[in-house]
């Protein structure tokens, strides 16, 4: 027998009776009274900044001392003066090694840990999210919710596809505890947040 | 003395390198207590995520089939190995045909367990762990002490000195920000040279076919998003049924791990990326023999939190390499046993059975029971040291009938604190008192 038959017979072979499946959408998960404001002290606990954008978001993104200093773009948005590189014409995601700065437009924010849906990521070259040494994620005002199963039940899972949830910058505490900015990843992460 | 008790015996000679572990891992349990206090549906949540758990398991074969079928829809291969050797065939395998000799990994306990490093160094190709921790430890020659904080044993200056040593950094360096910082360099070129990149697998979702990762520093999303080839390496128990119960598990895992709301990045990977192929392997290695134990199943529901060797007092003053398996702690000591019950015997042993462990286990696996059923099973096999078997023996024949517990207390309270006790080698009892409970009892209902 193959080793697909064999694992499947012996899992149906110690054979526990089927148990029910809970109902996941009857449990009364956790509301905030202020989504916005929740969701953006939600974004600062876990090492990001959440920027609520007023006026035009070139004019929020000025704002950011990292895309001010910054000389490679990458931006999946329209609005990014400083944006120089177009992922479509990359040929080789190791030629992302140098990006100083990834703007990414997120589908949802979810309150309760400040994480953002990312599903246009530059596909083949989605490695400009991770070598970027900055990055900042826009996701209008309309698009926050609660709890992640609110979240689950908005999104589409791209298949196939990556997608992902990301919550603030790249971090670690691997040594002694102590918390690090910037492991592998993005050293800062910015939410900006359109009405 | 159990194996166990033995290998701890160094770590706990340095008592206040002891007492420095003790508060690092503590600190992280006390992390996880604040997060799970900002929800207020707790203890739902983790009843929900144990009755997910509890259907998948029951209904396992049916939801790997799905998986399967909708992995390969979404263009990943997939491969089933029975065994640990059979894993580690595979991926060798498909790192041979393609003639691989550079990988990266995230962190993956699973190849910890099939020692795939090991397989595929004695076979000419270059793993580099990347989770920082891994990195640490790797560098080190030694495995991980903990399932999510792989080098939480070691202090910054040691550290330092490795990287001294191995990646040239400053000698006396031991910044925490500076040594990531070298780390962050060092690997950085390690990505961008790997023709591979393998993964574990935090979640697979039956009714879409991908594979979710947690990791916190990204370095799963670089070593897939670089090299052309992503082996994704797990465990059959891995499954849930789909996104609508992924959720739970998302929000109890990085709470009960290490305090935070989520990991900083929680990918779904759904095929390869465009022009990239993916490789899932799905690995038995002895749990499907765990599932045919209903007194054992439950541990199958394990996602790896860790919560449980953070609260454990014998993990925090014992150190996670005196289980000597690659799982330690509480969850690592009712898993182990299944492997090599003989070798593993002492395991079940290194608790108070205080029940902590059971108490912080997001998906409510029943943890000290199944320590003490191991207890009993191993004994019925004759697995237990001699000296142990004796004394239990003893105790419960002492212990059943009330005249001789009396006697024997009376005798203990005198010769008791002169009889060799390894108990005693690191703590000493507290001074006996006079008169039996029993007896001070009888003084203080009928006074005299």
């Amino acid at each position: 027998m193959s080793s697909r038959a064999d694992i499947l017979a012996a899992i149906r072979a110690a054979g526990p009776a089927e148990l029910p499946l809970p109902d996941v959408t009857r449990l009364g998960a956790v509301r905030y009274p202020d989504l916005r404001d929740r969701f953006a002290k939600s974004v600062a606990e876990v090492g990001g900044r959440c920027i609520f954008v007023e006026g035009t978001l070139e004019e929020a993104l000025a704002g950011i001392p990292e895309y001010a200093e910054a000389r490679k773009v990458v931006a999946l948005v329209p609005g990014v003066a400083k944006a120089n590189v177009d992922l479509a014409t990359v040929g080789d995601p190791h030629d992302l090694r140098d990006v100083d700065f990834c703007v990414l437009p997120a589908e949802v924010g979810v309150a309760e840990n400040g994480a953002c849906w990312i599903v246009r990521h530059g596909g083949a070259n989605r490695a400009a999210a991770y070598l970027t040494q900055h990055l900042a994620v826009v996701v209008p005002s309309s698009a926050l919710v609660h709890n992640l199963h609110e979240a689950y039940a908005r999104i589409q899972i791209p298949s196939p596809g990556f997608a992902m949830w990301l919550s603030g910058p790249s971090k670690t505490a691997d040594i002694e505890q102590a918390l690090v900015i910037g492991a592998h990843g993005a050293r800062s992460c910015t939410v900006l947040v359109t009405s | 003395m159990t194996d166990h008790a033995q290998r701890a015996a160094s770590f706990v000679a340095d008592d206040a390198r002891l007492h420095w572990h003790d508060k690092a891992v503590w600190f992280v349990r006390n992390k996880r207590d604040v997060a799970r206090s900002f929800v207020p549906e707790w203890e739902e949540l983790r009843s929900l995520g144990s009755q997910i758990k509890a259907h998948t398991l029951s209904r396992l074969a049916d939801y790997l089939e799905q998986f399967e079928r909708n992995a390969l829809a979404a263009g990943a291969k997939v491969h089933w190995a029975r065994d640990a050797g059979e894993h580690n065939q595979i991926v060798h395998g498909i790192l041979r045909e393609r003639g691989v000799t550079r990988l990266v990994k995230s962190k993956s306990m699973l190849t910890e367990e099939c020692h795939l490093n090991e397989h595929l160094e004695e076979n000419g190709i270059e793993v580099v762990d990347t989770d920082l921790g891994e990195r640490i430890v790797q560098l080190r020659r030694e495995p991980p002490s903990h399932i999510v904080m792989p080098a939480i044993h070691l202090k910054k200056e040691e550290i330092g000195e490795l990287f001294h040593e191995r990646l040239g950094t400053p000698v006396g360096l031991s910044d925490p920000k500076q040594l990531t910082e070298a780390a962050r360099g060092h690997l950085r070129e390690k990505f961008l040279g790997a023709q591979a990149g393998l993964t574990g697998v935090n979640f697979a979702i039956a009714s879409t076919g991908g594979v979710v990762v947690c990791t916190n520093e990204g370095n799963a999303d670089l070593g897939t998003s670089l090299p052309p080839i992503h082996i994704a390496c797990m465990g059959v128990e891995k499954l849930v049924p789909s996104p609508r119960e992924l959720a739970v598990f998302l929000r109890l895992l990085a709470r009960s791990a290490t305090g935070q709301p989520i990991t900083t990045y929680t990918s779904h990977f759904h095929g390869p990326r465009p022009g990239a192929e993916m490789h899932i392997v799905i690995v038995d290695h002895g749990r499907s023999a765990i599932l045919a134990r209903e007194e054992y199943r439950n541990s199958l529901k394990c996602i790896r939190c860790a919560a449980c060797l953070n609260t454990c007092p014998v993990y925090r003053r014992s150190g996670g390499h005196s289980y000597g398996v690659s799982v330690a702690g509480p969850i690592g000591s009712i898993l182990a046993p299944h492997v090599d019950a003989k070798k593993h015997a002492g395991l079940p042993f290194a608790s108070s059975l205080c029940g902590s462990c059971s108490d912080v286990c997001p998906v409510r696996i029943d943890l000290h029971h199944q320590l003490f059923a191991w207890r009993g099973e191993l004994a019925a096999r004759g697995l237990v040291p001699v000296q142990k078997r004796i004394v239990s023996r003893i105790a419960a024949w002492v212990l059943a009938r009330p005249w001789a517990y009396r006697l024997v207390g009376k005798l203990f309270r005198v010769v008791g604190p002169r009889v060799p006790n390894p108990w005693t080698r690191q703590r000493d009892l507290p001074p006996m008192p006079r008169e039996s409970f029993r007896a001070q009892w009888r003084k203080r209902v009928q006074p005299r």
